[in-house]
């Protein structure tokens, strides 16, 4: 490997990012999102849970920037804790579907043959199942955990990047670099670990840049089904379940979590296609 | 082409033999059972309710008893909708959801095709930007968001329809709506990519230069190619179009079989979710087999494998 080439290559991604000014807004707002939800907690004067029945739902105001719920909770700290939760999600589970996807993808397109062929026929009959239907299946059996649901969700979404790590790999092996590596005596999972996959790392993270919000997507829909975050805990899909069955009446509840749930999945989705458009020149922007 | 299909058709039932045994199993492990309800059986009644649906055998005999009945197409009783089987109950709640998801393809497809037409054939200008970004926002948005906005606005500010219910003609304009509009996006963008890289072809060049009028060129020519990875979309669309239902159906009430779905995971209704998951998984692998055939169809150059 040459580390010139290497790092020449990333400023030139950098540089073509740079000049995307929806994936630059994109960045921006999602790393906003995320200070918010991690650090707007622990400025907040009140906590999740808190009730003031006294008053129950109030329109936003000085004292409750967004308003507050039925049971008189502060909206704007629901907001953020779930944040926490959504985007939490969001990160464990595509970590998850990460490590499973990469590894699956590399082996089978390192080894090939009639190992791969099998491997890829197991992805093929997997993409074919009603996946949906198995993850809300297993928070029903399971119980409504949150590790359990980011698990769940991972060992779904791997799919996609198995095929594209496999592809990558398959290309990368035959190059002379993996030839020189293997002169040299390196192990067959040190070829993998140390030079095939640093070398498919552009297509892996765009496709986890867009793997993210499709995550956080699939834990909205579980809490919107009751299925996933339980209250008096929060997240983006539970505020938006909870806002629909009282918009007629409070919208703000319906609005501001919506808000915060689409400009995240907007920001998300400018910045994967941003980044897909800097690392892969090539690909025809759609 | 014959060959084909039965090698698929062979390849599925191992398929859908092992999704049936991990469900099975899987549902068995959920603590609770469908007989344990808010009012409490006496024992007595309970004992015998556990012998009249072999409950009492051990797992593995209830479990080939299962599969027998399998084989012969019956899905079982079903244990809170006391009376119904599983197959009358999925007949007729598939029906509504059918009815849904294919107003939801049409308005996908359609909207899909024609805006990234529109977009492709105007790039780069105010025809193009407009309806991709309208198609970014779609993408952005989910059901469970685009559903309750669609309501308040159209159903309760406006009261042009129902806001929820499955009764008329018109209750069916906001659930397919909101099923179809992801779909329509993301169906634009493919179809907007597609027919550009098409339209930059020699034979479309052929085609401008011998004098054809430009409509004949795209709608003619050009469409045919350029929409195939729509085609090849369709497949798993139709799959998110039935896990999508099941907010869908949710929020508007629809009695369709998504919400009979969700409603006996939470009851246990194990024959019910059981029958449901093996209904999901047969349709779905029925819906890529035809979806891979009509591409064959229309592209010739793509052999079956």
């Amino acid at each position: 490997m040459n580390k010139d080439h290497s790092i020449s290559l990333w400023k030139d991604a950098y540089g073509r990012l740079m000049k995307n000014k929806l994936a630059q807004f994109g960045l921006i707002t999602f790393i906003l999102m995320t200070v918010l939800s991690v650090c707007g907690p622990l400025f907040s004067p009140y906590t999740y849970e808190e009730q003031d029945l006294l008053y129950g739902a109030q329109a936003p105001s000085l004292k409750h920037w967004m308003g507050t719920d039925v049971l008189g909770r502060d909206l704007i700290t629901r907001l953020l804790y779930g944040g926490r939760i959504s985007l939490g999600v969001g990160f464990m589970a595509t970590l998850v579907s990460m490590v499973i996807g990469v590894i699956y993808g590399a082996v089978a397109g390192y080894i090939g043959g009639k190992t791969d062929s099998l491997m890829m026929r197991f992805v093929d009959i997997l993409y074919a199942l009603p996946f949906t239907v198995f993850v809300i299946l297993l928070m029903v059996v399971f119980g409504r955990n949150i590790v359990l649901l980011f698990i769940a969700i991972g060992a779904v979404e791997w799919l996609t990047m198995a095929r594209i790590v496999r592809g990558q790999v398959q290309s990368l092996k035959k190059l002379e670099f993996v030839d020189a590596a293997i002169s040299l005596g390196s192990s067959q999972v040190r070829i993998i670990l140390r030079h095939l996959i640093p070398n498919s790392l552009g297509p892996i993270i765009v496709y986890v840049t867009l793997t993210i919000p499709a995550v956080m997507l699939l834990e909205a829909v579980l809490s919107f089904l009751g299925l996933g975050v339980q209250p008096p805990m929060s997240s983006w899909g539970l505020l938006i379940k909870e806002g629909a069955e009282k918009m007629e009446v409070y919208p703000w509840l319906l609005m501001f979590p919506v808000l915060f749930f689409s400009l995240t999945l907007f920001s998300l989705n400018f910045l994967g296609d941003g980044l897909r458009d800097a690392l892969d020149p090539k690909s025809a922007r759609d | 082409m014959f060959n084909f299909i039965c090698r698929r058709v062979i390849h599925a039932i191992p398929v859908i033999l092992i999704i049936a045994t991990v469900t099975f199993f899987l549902i068995r492990l959920a603590p609770g059972d469908p007989l344990s309800d808010e009012k409490a059986v006496p024992p007595e009644i309970r004992v015998n309710l556990e012998a009249h649906y072999g409950f009492d055998n051990p797992l593995w005999l209830q479990y080939l008893h299962y599969m027998g009945n399998l084989f012969q197409g019956d899905l079982g009783p079903s244990f809170k909708y006391i009376g119904w089987t599983v197959n009358e109950l999925i007949g007729q709640s598939f029906l509504v959801s059918l009815e849904l998801g294919l107003l939801a393809l049409i308005i996908a497809v359609l909207l899909g095709t024609i805006s990234g037409t529109i977009a492709a054939v105007n790039k780069n200008s105010s025809l193009d930007y407009l309806p991709m970004s309208i198609a970014m926002a779609g993408i952005c948005m989910p059901t469970f968001v685009m559903g309750p906005l669609l309501v308040l606005f159209f159903g309760l500010y406006l009261g042009w329809f129902n806001p929820l219910g499955w009764e008329q003609w018109s209750d069916r304009v906001l659930p397919a709506f909101t099923l179809g509009i992801y779909y329509a996006a993301y169906i634009a963008r493919l179809t907007r990519s597609g027919m550009l890289e098409i339209l930059s072809s020699d034979y479309i060049r052929t085609a401008r230069a011998k004098g054809l009028p430009e409509w004949r060129v795209v709608l003619v020519h050009g469409i045919k190619t350029g929409l195939l990875p729509v085609v090849a979309f369709l497949g798993p669309a139709s799959a998110g179009l039935i896990s999508g239902s099941f907010v869908v159906e949710t929020i508007f009430q629809v009695p369709g079989l998504g919400r009979f779905f969700v409603m006996a995971a939470f009851n246990r209704d194990y024959t019910m979710v059981l029958g449901t998951v093996l209904f999901y998984a047969t349709l779905i692998i029925l819906l890529n087999l035809i979806v891979d055939i009509i591409q064959v169809i229309i592209n010739p150059r793509l052999k079956y494998e």
